[in-house]
């Protein structure tokens, strides 16, 4: 009794049983690498496209992301997202300045806007018209030229991405020429930006020149940024704009996720992902918890053998679950790896510039490969479970 | 002398009702330790289910057994497990030695179970393949030995722990007749002793000559004990 009692009492330290499942497992080269692929393919693609996913619903809120120096961002009520914007009118700047609570409030544009390049190409882009006086909501990491040229005649700044994608083949170079509804603009800096989500390009330009560069509309102003004084809560200031202008202000990290979550909730794109995700769990589980139940099955003799020589069925158990988390480990490290690869790779693409794999979709990742595991070994452990040990002398 | 296994009025059936199949029938015997039995019949007659009861891998569905002393069928379900761990050795008919591991390690696979190291049970293995005969082989797989040799390797597994019963089932059934006797005339040299009983479950009469006892089977009966010694 006190040597079955210790089999459990070890515990989890390696032992020679543990040993000899883990050679019984590698000794079927074949079915270990298919195990094994299976598995890698499936936490590789799971890792893959949720994280581009991810990636590209961070996107969605990348002009949100950039503007690091106010607390909150005032809109109509009835904008749910960074993309549809309604404007507001001219008064409702003043009307934030004056709630109390609030050190400063500045005007920003976002609008789309076509131009034409000097080769006579059109191409539209997103114009972010900043405050002309501050040049709040203006890039800050500037890979050529510095942020002061907005306040130039005509001046713009471009990210690096949509200065390629507006003149492909030419090296960064500032005094670059785009025609925006008549108005002539020229490049004085050329910025690294967070990639947006229709990777059209992203041109930064001072308030009054950006709404030209679309054309006036009666009300024009999209957002009002604003920052709380200090001790008073940004969350605290915002409910005060809500209350004296009827406006909604919101944190930027409030602004990404209702623009994220009304893109979940309003396009194909999460479906896509997450049909090939699940396509992922259940091939990875089929082919995996297939190929391991055939191992078993070829080893049944085996485990009977095993039995019969005196392992308890929990020592049988212990072989089963090393076995498969064994093989889900190599698989999941494997994929994790060719994601890591795919991404380093891809990351050098301008298009897929900034899409990374998060920590969480490793996470994710790793906590759906041991479902498969467990599912896998789950039908070998209720086979060999009911495995008669007599079944060694049946020839 | 003592007896290791007392089969007294044991019957053992399988399903229920039309379905039922008899496989043992009220069969009584007795197995000396020391010996070497032979229990023999033709196909279906019930040897394998008898063994399969003694050795404590199946249950009897009545009568009573006593093997070394015990009573296998009182124990609770783990310390049978314990008790055929510690006092049962195994000979299969097809070997059923794992693939992956060498010879060595196959024949240390008791000791593993008891949790013996692997270093010390390996070397001990060693030692034992050596008295078999097989001390150049110690590192090779299964695939890589003949089926006498395999066999060997089988007996060293059975014998690694010193059981006081070793159970054979048509240990020579799959050796052509030069390994079958080899292999029988090893057990005999290495396995029988005066406090173990072997048993061996056979139809093979060209090994007859190694019993001490023979029990011969028909249709779940024991017709005829044989005791070359008395």
């Amino acid at each position: 009794m006190a040597r079955i009692g210790q089999d459990r009492m070890r515990g989890w330290r390696l032992d020679a049983m543990d040993f000899v499942a883990i050679r019984m497992l590698t000794g079927d080269r074949g079915k270990y690498l298919g195990l094994v692929f299976a598995i890698a393919l499936s936490s590789f693609l799971i890792a893959q496209q949720s994280s581009l996913f991810a990636g590209l619903m961070n996107r969605t809120r990348s002009q949100i992301r950039d503007v690091a120096e106010a607390d909150l961002w005032v809109m109509d009520r009835a904008t749910q997202y960074v993309d549809e914007v309604y404007p507001l009118r001219d008064d409702a700047l003043y009307l934030v300045r004056g709630v109390p609570g609030v050190k400063w409030a500045v005007p920003l544009f976002k609008g789309q806007a076509v131009a034409r390049t000097t080769d006579g190409r059109f191409r539209s882009l997103i114009v972010i018209g900043v405050d002309s006086a501050s040049l709040t909501g203006a890039p800050r990491k500037l890979i050529v030229g510095s942020i002061d040229s907005l306040r130039e005649p005509d001046a713009a700044i471009i990210d690096l991405a949509g200065y390629h994608f507006l003149f492909p083949g030419q090296p960064p170079r500032l005094d670059a020429l785009l025609e925006m509804n008549d108005h002539r603009v020229r490049i004085t800096g050329i910025c690294d930006a967070s990639p947006p989500f229709t990777s059209a390009p992203v041109v930064f330009t001072r308030y009054n020149q950006a709404v030209n560069y679309l054309g006036r509309q009666r009300t024009q102003m999209s957002f009002v940024l604003a920052k709380a004084h200090s001790g008073v809560s940004p969350a605290e200031v915002a409910r005060r704009i809500g209350a004296a202008t009827g406006l909604r202000a919101v944190s930027g990290a409030e602004f990404g996720w209702m623009t994220i979550l009304y893109y979940i909730r309003n396009t194909g794109i999460p479906v896509n992902f997450g049909l090939t995700v699940l396509v992922a769990l259940i091939v990875g589980t089929v082919v995996a918890g297939q190929t391991f139940y055939i191992f078993t099955l070829e080893n049944l003799k085996q485990f009977g053998a095993l039995k019969a020589i005196g392992a308890t069925n929990w020592r049988i158990v212990r072989m089963i679950l090393l076995q498969a988390s064994l093989a889900g480990a190599i698989g999941y490290s494997i994929g994790m790896g060719m994601a890591a690869a795919f991404f380093e790779v891809s990351s050098r693409k301008e298009a897929l510039r900034q899409m990374t794999m998060p920590w969480q979709n490793m996470a994710g990742a790793g906590v759906l490969v041991i479902v498969i595991v467990c599912v896998s070994s789950l039908i070998s452990i209720r086979k060999v479970l009911k495995l008669e040990p007599a079944v060694v002398f049946r020839g | 002398m003592r007896n290791a296994v007392n089969v007294r009025s044991v019957s053992k059936w399988f399903g229920a009702g039309e379905s039922r199949v008899n496989a043992l029938r009220k069969l009584d015997l007795e197995i000396r330790i020391g010996e070497l039995t032979m229990l023999m019949g033709p196909s279906g007659c019930g040897k394998t289910t008898l063994v399969s009861v003694i050795a404590g891998l199946l249950d009897a569905s009545e009568g009573e057994l006593e093997v070394l002393g015990e009573r296998p069928a009182g124990m609770p379900a783990n310390q049978q497990i314990l008790f055929r761990r510690r006092n049962v050795g195994f000979v299969f008919q097809q070997f059923n030695l794992l693939p992956a591991l060498t010879a060595a390690e196959n024949a240390a696979v008791p000791l593993f179970i008891a949790g013996r190291r692997q270093r010390d049970a390996v070397a001990e293995a060693e030692a034992m393949l050596a008295e078999l005969g097989m001390a150049n082989r110690s590192h090779a797989l299964p695939g890589e030995l003949s089926g006498g040799q395999q066999q060997r390797v089988a007996i060293a597994r059975a014998l690694i722990h010193d059981p006081r019963l070793v159970v054979c089932d048509e240990p020579t059934s799959a050796l052509d007749a030069e390994s079958g006797h080899s292999v029988m005339s090893l057990l005999t040299r290495i396995a029988v002793r005066a406090d173990r009983a072997v048993i061996v479950v056979t139809h093979d009469n060209r090994v007859v000559e190694f019993a001490d006892s023979i029990a011969r089977m028909e249709d779940g009966h024991i017709v005829e004990v044989e005791r070359k010694r008395s």
